[in-house]
C-alpha cells in the first residue's frame, strides 16, 4: 500500500499460495476425517444404522447441486477469459444460487433432526447410546463445518462479482476469480467426502 | 558488492508514507515494519510471560505456600504456558527476524502478499488478547495448562473458550505468515539465487514454513472440536459420551511436536548464519546443513507419540516411536557438528552474537541429549511429568529458541536500528543470563531425575535444596534478561551509526545500507555466487 510504489503483480504466486491455503483446509477437515474413522472403527454397528437414518434423497440432491455449481463457476472463468462478461456474471450468479439452495436444503435437513430430539447434548439422543451420540456429533460438527465454509465462499464469490461488474477483475487480470474458483471446488471436494462418510456407507 | 548509493533514499525507519505517527506503523505492509511490530509485541508478552515464570520459581523457594494458592499457580503456568509457547516462541523468529531479513536474503523487495502479512500480525494481536481477556472474564482463569487435556479442559470451571479459541487464532496467524514465506521463496528469490544458493537462514524458514502450513491445521481443528465440546457438549473426547481422551492428545501432539520444529528449525537458521560470519569462513557442508533441515521437518511429523509413551499404546506403537526419536536427533547432530567443523580452522572474530552462538550450542546439546533420555521407553516411565521434562523442554525451547532469538537480536540489530549498541553491557548481561539460565534449569533435571512432579506449587521437604538453587538462579537470569533488553534499547540513543556491513557478513542484507531502505535494493541483484563466499 503505503510502501509498494510500483505494483507488483504475479499471478503464479497468488495461486501457488492459494494451493498452501487450500492444504491447509484438506488438514483442517483431515483431522475429523481421522476422528470419524476412529469412532466408526469402533462403533461400526451404531454408525450402520445411525447413517441409515439420514436421507440419501437430500444428499444426493445436494451433491448434484454442489458439482453444478463447481461446474457453473469453472465456465464462468472461462467465459470471463473469452471476454464474455455479461455470461461470466450470469454463470456466477447461478453459482451463488445454487450455494443457497445447498444451505436451504441443509436447513430443512438439520431442521428435521432436530425436531426428532436429534442434536448434539440432547437427552433423547443420549439415551440412544453412545455410537449414536458420536454419529451424530460428528455428522452436525462437519457438516456444519462445511456449511460454514460454502457461506465463506458465497461471501467471496459475491465480492468477486461485484468486481466484475465494476471492471476490477477483467479478461486478462482473473487470478482472484480464479481463486475462489479453486475454493469453491475444495468446499465441493470435501462433500464428496462428506456424502458418502454418512450418507452412502450402511 | 558494496557499490550502493549514499543513502539516496529513505531509511524504512524514516520514511513518511500515507499515514501518520503510529498508524504508519500498524497500517504498513512494509515486511521491516511488520517485522517490528511483531518484535515490540513479541518481547512485551514474552514480559509478562517471563515474570509469570519468575513468580512461579518464588512460590518454588519453599515447600507449602509461599505467594500463591494452588489454584494461582495453576492459572499461572498455564498462562505462562500459552504465552511463551504460542505467542513468544512459535512466532519469535520467523515472524520477527524471517519477516525482516527473508525477502531481503533473497533479494526481493518485500514477502509475495504484503497484505496477508499485515493481517497475520493483527491476527497475533487478536488471538493473544482473546488469551488474556480469559484471565478476567467468567469464573476464574484457565488452569489446565497450555496442553488443554481432555476431558479437564471442558470440565474446569475456568474460562476455556476465550484461551481455546484465542490458541486456534494464533495457529491461523502462523498458518499465514508459513503460507507467505513459502510463496516468497518460491517466487521472489532474486535471478541467478538457485536454490542451493539460497542462505540457510531462508532454507530454515522455508522449512518451517511447510510444518506451519501441514501442521496448524490439526491443532486448529482440535481446539475447534474442544469448543464444540464445551458448548454443544458433542463427546469427541468425553469418556460418558463415547469419546475417547487419548484421541485428542494423539491429536493435539500431531500439531505440538512439529511446532516445536517451528520453533527449532529457524533458531539453527540463525545460528548457522552466525556461526560462518564470525569464523569468516564458508559454512562446513551447506547442502548437508540444507538437507538435515529438511529431515528434521520431515521426520518431525512422526514423533508425537513419544508425549504420550505412558498414556497407553500398543507396544509397537512405542517401539516405532522411540525409535523415530532417536533418528530425528541425526540430523540435528549433523548440524551441531557443522558448525563446529565450520568454525575449525576458521579466523574467529569474539563478538556479542558469536558468544550467543557458543551458548546455544552449550545449552542445545544438553537440551538434546536429555530429550534422547526421555526418548527411550524404560527412562521415560520413570521420568514422565517431572521436573526433568520441564528442565528438557527449557534448555530446547529457551535454551534454544531463546538463545538464538537473543543471539539474532544482537547479530542483525546493527542492521534493523542503524546504531552499534554497548558491547560490554551485552556481554555482561549475556553471562548473567547464561549463568542464571543453568542454575535455574540444571537443578531441575536432578530434582526430576529424583522424582519431583511438574506442575504442582508444592513439593516433600527433600526437594527444597534443588529448589532454592534454582529460585535463584530465576533472579540471575531476570537480572540478565533486563540488563540485556535495557541495553539494547539505550543503544537506539547513545550507540554510534552502524556501517552496512559491522561484521563482514556476505549474504545480501550486508551489502545494502542500515538500516535498509523502503525498497531494499535500488536494483535487484543478481546472483553469481553461493551465499557464503569468504575466499
Amino acid at each position: 500500500m503505503n510502501t509498494t510504489p510500483e505494483i507488483h503483480r504475479d499471478d503464479l504466486a497468488s495461486k501457488t499460495g492459494m494451493w498452501l491455503f487450500l492444504f491447509t483446509e484438506m488438514l483442517l477437515f483431515g483431522g475429523l476425517f481421522v476422528v470419524y474413522s476412529v469412532y466408526r472403527f469402533r462403533n461400526a454397528q451404531a454408525f450402520h444404522l445411525a447413517a441409515g437414518e439420514l436421507s440419501v434423497t437430500i444428499g444426493t440432491i445436494n451433491t448434484i447441486i454442489l458439482l453444478t455449481s463447481s461446474a457453473m463457476i469453472a465456465m464462468s472463468i472461462t467465459a470471463l477469459q473469452k471476454k464474455n462478461k455479461k455470461f461470466a456474471l450470469f454463470l456466477l450468479g447461478i453459482t451463488i444460487f445454487l450455494g443457497l439452495a445447498f444451505l436451504v436444503n441443509k436447513y430443512f435437513e438439520w431442521g428435521g433432526h432436530i425436531k426428532e430430539h436429534i442434536y448434539p447434548g440432547s437427552p433423547v439422543l443420549a439415551l440412544r447410546g453412545q455410537g449414536d451420540v458420536l454419529f451424530f456429533g460428528l455428522y452436525f460438527f462437519m457438516t456444519g463445518l462445511h456449511a460454514l465454509h460454502i457461506i465463506i465462499g458465497l461471501v467471496f464469490i459475491g465480492v468477486i462479482t461485484l468486481k466484475i461488474s465494476r471492471d476490477k477483475i477483467t479478461y486478462d487480470n482473473f487470478v482472484l476469480l480464479e481463486n475462489s474458483g479453486l475454493y469453491w471446488h475444495l468446499v465441493d471436494l470435501i462433500w464428496i467426502f462428506l456424502f458418502p462418510l454418512f450418507y452412502l456407507i450402511t | 558488492m558494496s557499490t550502493q548509493k549514499d543513502i539516496a533514499e529513505p531509511s524504512f525507519l524514516d520514511y513518511k508514507g500515507r499515514y501518520k505517527g503510529i498508524f504508519s506503523w500498524i497500517f504498513s505492509t512494509d515486511h521491516k515494519r511488520i517485522a517490528l511490530l511483531y518484535l515490540y509485541s513479541i518481547l512485551s508478552f514474552f514480559a509478562i510471560g517471563a515474570t509469570l515464570g519468575l513468580l512461579m520459581k518464588f512460590e518454588l523457594i519453599a515447600p507449602g505456600k509461599t505467594i500463591m494458592s494452588a489454584q494461582t499457580y495453576n492459572a499461572f503456568f498455564t498462562l505462562h504456558g500459552i504465552i511463551m509457547i504460542f505467542a513468544v516462541v512459535i512466532p519469535g523468529l520467523p515472524a520477527v527476524f524471517g519477516n525482516f531479513l527473508l525477502p531481503i536474503m533473497i533479494g526481493a523487495k518485500d514477502v509475495a502478499f504484503p497484505r496477508i502479512n499485515l493481517l497475520s500480525w493483527y491476527l497475533y494481536v487478536a488471538g493473544v488478547s482473546l488469551v488474556l481477556i480469559s484471565q478476567f472474564a467468567g469464573q476464574g482463569p484457565p488452569d489446565t495448562g497450555w496442553t488443554f487435556y481432555a476431558p479437564y479442559s471442558f470440565r474446569t470451571t475456568g474460562t476455556m473458550l476465550p484461551a481455546v479459541f484465542g490458541a486456534f487464532v494464533l495457529g491461523f496467524s502462523s498458518i499465514l505468515t508459513g503460507l507467505n514465506f513459502l510463496v516468497t521463496i518460491h517466487r521472489m528469490r532474486a535471478p541467478g539465487m538457485t536454490w542451493l544458493k539460497m542462505p540457510l537462514f531462508p532454507w530454515t524458514l522455508y522449512a518451517t514454513g511447510w510444518v506451519q502450513l501441514l501442521a496448524t491445521p490439526i491443532i486448529g481443528i482440535t481446539l475447534l472440536m474442544i469448543v464444540a465440546e464445551r458448548t454443544l457438549h458433542i463427546g469427541f473426547f468425553d469418556p460418558t459420551l463415547g469419546g475417547d481422551p487419548l484421541l485428542y492428545q494423539h491429536l493435539f501432539w500431531t500439531y505440538s511436536h512439529p511446532a516445536v520444529y517451528i520453533m527449532i528449525l529457524p533458531a539453527m537458521g540463525a545460528i548457522s548464519e552466525i556461526i560462518t560470519t564470525f569464523s569468516h569462513k564458508t559454512i562446513f557442508g551447506y547442502k548437508f546443513m540444507v538437507a538435515s533441515v529438511l529431515a528434521i521437518a520431515f521426520v518431525g511429523y512422526f514423533v508425537w507419540g513419544h508425549h504420550m509413551f505412558t498414556s497407553g499404546m500398543s507396544g509397537t506403537a512405542l517401539y516405532t516411536f522411540s525409535l523415530l526419536t532417536f533418528i530425528v536427533a541425526v540430523p540435528s547432530a549433523i548440524k551441531v557438528f557443522n558448525w563446529i567443523s565450520t568454525m575449525h580452522q576458521g579466523s574467529i572474530d569474539l563478538q556479542t552474537p558469536f558468544y550467543w552462538a557458543m551458548a546455544f550450542i552449550f545449552v542445545f546439546m544438553i537440551g538434546g541429549f536429555s530429550g534422547l533420555i526421555l526418548g527411550s521407553l524404560a527412562a521415560n516411565v520413570h521420568l514422565h511429568n517431572t521436573h526433568f521434562v520441564v528442565a528438557h523442554f527449557h534448555f530446547i525451547v529457551f535454551g534454544g529458541t531463546g538463545f538464538a532469538f537473543f543471539g539474532a537480536m544482537h547479530y542483525w540489530y546493527p542492521k534493523i536500528t542503524g546504531k552499534m549498541y554497548d558491547t560490554r553491557w551485552a556481554n555482561i548481561g549475556l553471562v548473567l543470563f547464561f549463568i542464571g539460565f543453568i542454575t535455574l534449569y540444571g537443578p531441575m533435571f536432578y530434582l526430576g531425575f529424583k522424582g519431583m512432579p511438574r506442575r504442582y506449587y508444592d513439593y516433600d521437604e527433600i526437594f527444597h535444596a534443588g529448589n532454592i538453587v534454582s529460585t535463584m538462579g530465576s533472579w540471575v537470569l531476570y537480572s540478565g534478561l533486563a540488563i540485556i533488553i535495557i541495553n539494547l534499547f539505550a543503544s537506539l540513543k547513545s550507540g554510534s551509526k552502524a556501517p552496512s556491513d559491522p561484521w563482514g557478513g556476505k549474504t545480501l542484507e550486508w551489502t545494502i545500507p542500515s538500516p535498509p531502505p523502503v525498497e531494499n535494493f535500488d536494483e535487484i541483484p543478481i546472483i553469481t555466487k553461493g551465499p557464503y563466499d569468504y575466499k
